[in-house]
């Protein structure tokens, strides 16, 4: 499972998509379902209805400003390059943390899903380390780290780490033995094995497990920049609470829903072209 | 020529799946195994590939050994086993590393048109049919030129519609190269349509009760006399395993009902 195997066979797989693209490509292409614009209904009504009921002074909106307020605030800041610092600063640490927690929860969890050795000596202390809420770590690493991006980008790198090691050691330990058995035959050496039957069987649940870790790295981001931070989303969080603005603090948390959902479907649509031959489960996602 | 010799498989669990199995196959010869569950037809197949290794006896295959998988001995198994992220013709030229790029380009064009399959090459397995699939499976066994080819139950998921075509698709490719074929079956049409000779089996342990030649020419007229009284024939063998004479006095009576049965 080294780092060059799999790029290999990424690259592979992304050769036999393209292959196979155009066969499908024709089938698949439908015309625009306007009922997905159903979804956006509930949202919009009630954002107009709190805007009217302000605007019609049936309510002051002060504690719940109304959204064209969210949206001036939201603009003001990003007119003044304020809040791209705070995104830039977010991002950074999570990604940095994304990657690190990422690559230990594929290591680990590969070396313990492919050697039973490992497994035994391993898997229990990472299951009783997993048990401590990751929070708990908060005022070690501050210890440990200080008070600046270390120990925020550690706590976001255990947070990735756990879904990603369960993930890819249970995909590793449920590969269909039966396929296994197709690569023997073959006479496929362990890396061959490991190349073109494991790692292409294990990827859609270790796409799965990467973007859960992701959806932990976006969760634990904000309690990291809560413990003190001077920029970054979860910044913004605190200080529109400390400074009593609310519309500072939904503006932060329209930006955490709007990232959290674009560095999903990156990860999403970026990925697509490897597992494209399961599409039909992942539709389901 | 393929040779088995005095073969026995123990399981862990102390099963025994085949005791002293003992087996000769000419060059270019098909052979069927006919028997009921249990009788050990699956785990002779296993043992032959090479995915285990079995407990006394060995085989061999022109004067060598075989301890393990091997390159000239290829294998299709009851489920077609095809690699979901590759395409069908990735598939068929899965065994096909070593080969070069221009004749492995040749080889899986010339089986995708052997299985009919052509207009079918960039798609995923998940779009063929059961049939389908089955064909690929077989023509991925076939590239790679196997001296012996097994084939275990690899019909019987089908309907016989389907399996009638594939008997084609399978003599088609067969005749090319000539290889030794070792067919599981529980299937009594299907041993006559394909094999020289069946080999019926028993089971607890799994051993050989009756060897049984099938030499009709080919292509085989399914509803010829000569096809008809090799089947009775098989049937009958395969009645004598499953009520062995000295224990059943009413032996001719059970016959008649298992011929009917089957
Ligand atoms: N891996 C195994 N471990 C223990 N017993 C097994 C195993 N595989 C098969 N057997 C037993 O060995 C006998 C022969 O099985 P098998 O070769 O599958 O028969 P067949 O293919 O003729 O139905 C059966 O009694 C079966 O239960
Ligand atoms: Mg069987």
């Amino acid at each position: 499972m080294t780092g060059q195997a799999q790029s290999h066979a990424w690259s592979s797989h992304k050769g036999a998509a393209a292959l196979a693209a155009p066969p499908l490509a024709g089938k698949k292409r439908q015309a625009f379902d306007w009922r997905i614009l159903l979804g956006f209904l509930l949202p919009i009504a009630i954002a107009l209805l709190w805007e009217a009921a302000v605007a019609l002074g049936l309510a002051q909106g002060r504690l719940v400003p109304p959204p064209s307020r969210i949206a001036a605030t939201l603009l003001a800041l990003a007119e003044t390059g304020e809040l791209w610092t705070h995104v830039w600063a977010t991002l950074w640490r999570i990604l940095i943390g994304f990657v690190i927690g990422a690559a230990a929860g594929i290591a680990i969890g590969a070396v313990s899903g492919t050697s039973t050795t490992m497994r035994r000596l391993l898997d229990p202390t990472l299951q009783a380390l997993r048990a401590i809420p990751s929070i708990a770590w908060v005022p070690l690493f501050i210890l440990w780290l200080g008070i600046f991006e270390e120990s925020k980008v550690a706590l976001i790198a255990v947070g990735v780490f756990f879904p990603v090691y369960l993930g890819i050691a249970g995909a590793i330990l449920s590969v269909d033995r039966k396929l296994v058995e197709v690569g023997h035959v073959f006479r496929l050496s362990r890396t061959q094995l490991a190349r073109r039957i494991l790692l292409p069987a294990v990827l859609p649940e270790a796409l799965i497990a990467l973007r859960s870790g992701l959806g932990l790295g976006f969760m634990f981001v904000v309690a990291a920049e809560f413990m003190g931070a001077s920029e970054g989303l979860g910044y913004l969080l605190v200080d529109g609470q400390q400074m009593g603005k609310p519309d500072q603090i939904l503006a932060a948390i329209i930006a955490f829903a709007l990232l959290g959902k674009i560095a999903d479907s990156l990860l999403v649509y970026g990925t697509k072209p490897l597992v494209r031959w399961q599409d039909t489960v992942r539709e389901r996602l | 020529m393929l040779n088995l010799e005095h073969l026995s498989k123990t399981y862990a669990d102390g099963t025994r799946a085949l005791s002293d199995i003992n087996l000769s196959v000419r060059e270019a010869e098909i052979v069927a195994l006919i028997g009921g569950s249990g009788c050990g037809k699956t785990t002779l197949l296993r043992l032959i590939a090479g995915l285990d290794r079995a407990s006394a006896g060995t085989i061999r295959l022109d004067d060598e050994v075989l301890s393990g998988p091997h390159p000239a001995i290829g294998i299709v198994f009851q489920e077609p086993r095809l690699l979901p992220w590759l395409t069908v013709s990735d598939n068929i030229a899965f065994g096909l590393d070593g080969v070069s790029a221009a004749e492995r380009k040749a080889r899986v064009a010339h089986a995708l048109e052997k299985i009919g399959l052509v207009e079918h090459a960039d798609r995923w397995p998940r779009d063929l049919s059961g049939g389908q699939q089955q064909r690929v499976a077989i023509a991925r066994a076939f590239v790679t030129n196997p001296k012996v080819l097994l084939l275990d139950e690899p019909f019987s998921a089908l309907d016989a519609f389907t399996r009638a075509s594939l008997h084609e698709h399978l003599l088609g490719l067969w005749e090319e190269t000539r290889p030794i074929v070792v067919l599981v079956t529980h299937d009594v049409q299907e041993a006559v349509t394909l094999a020289d000779r069946a080999i019926v089996m028993q089971p607890k342990p799994g051993r050989i009760f009756d060897e049984l030649s099938l030499s009709l020419a080919r292509p085989r007229d399914k509803s010829g006399l000569p096809f008809e009284s090799s089947v009775r024939r098989v049937l009958s063998a395969l009645d004598q395993s499953l009520n062995p004479p000295q224990k059943q006095p009413q032996r001719e009576k059970d016959r008649q009902a298992a011929a009917l049965w089957w």
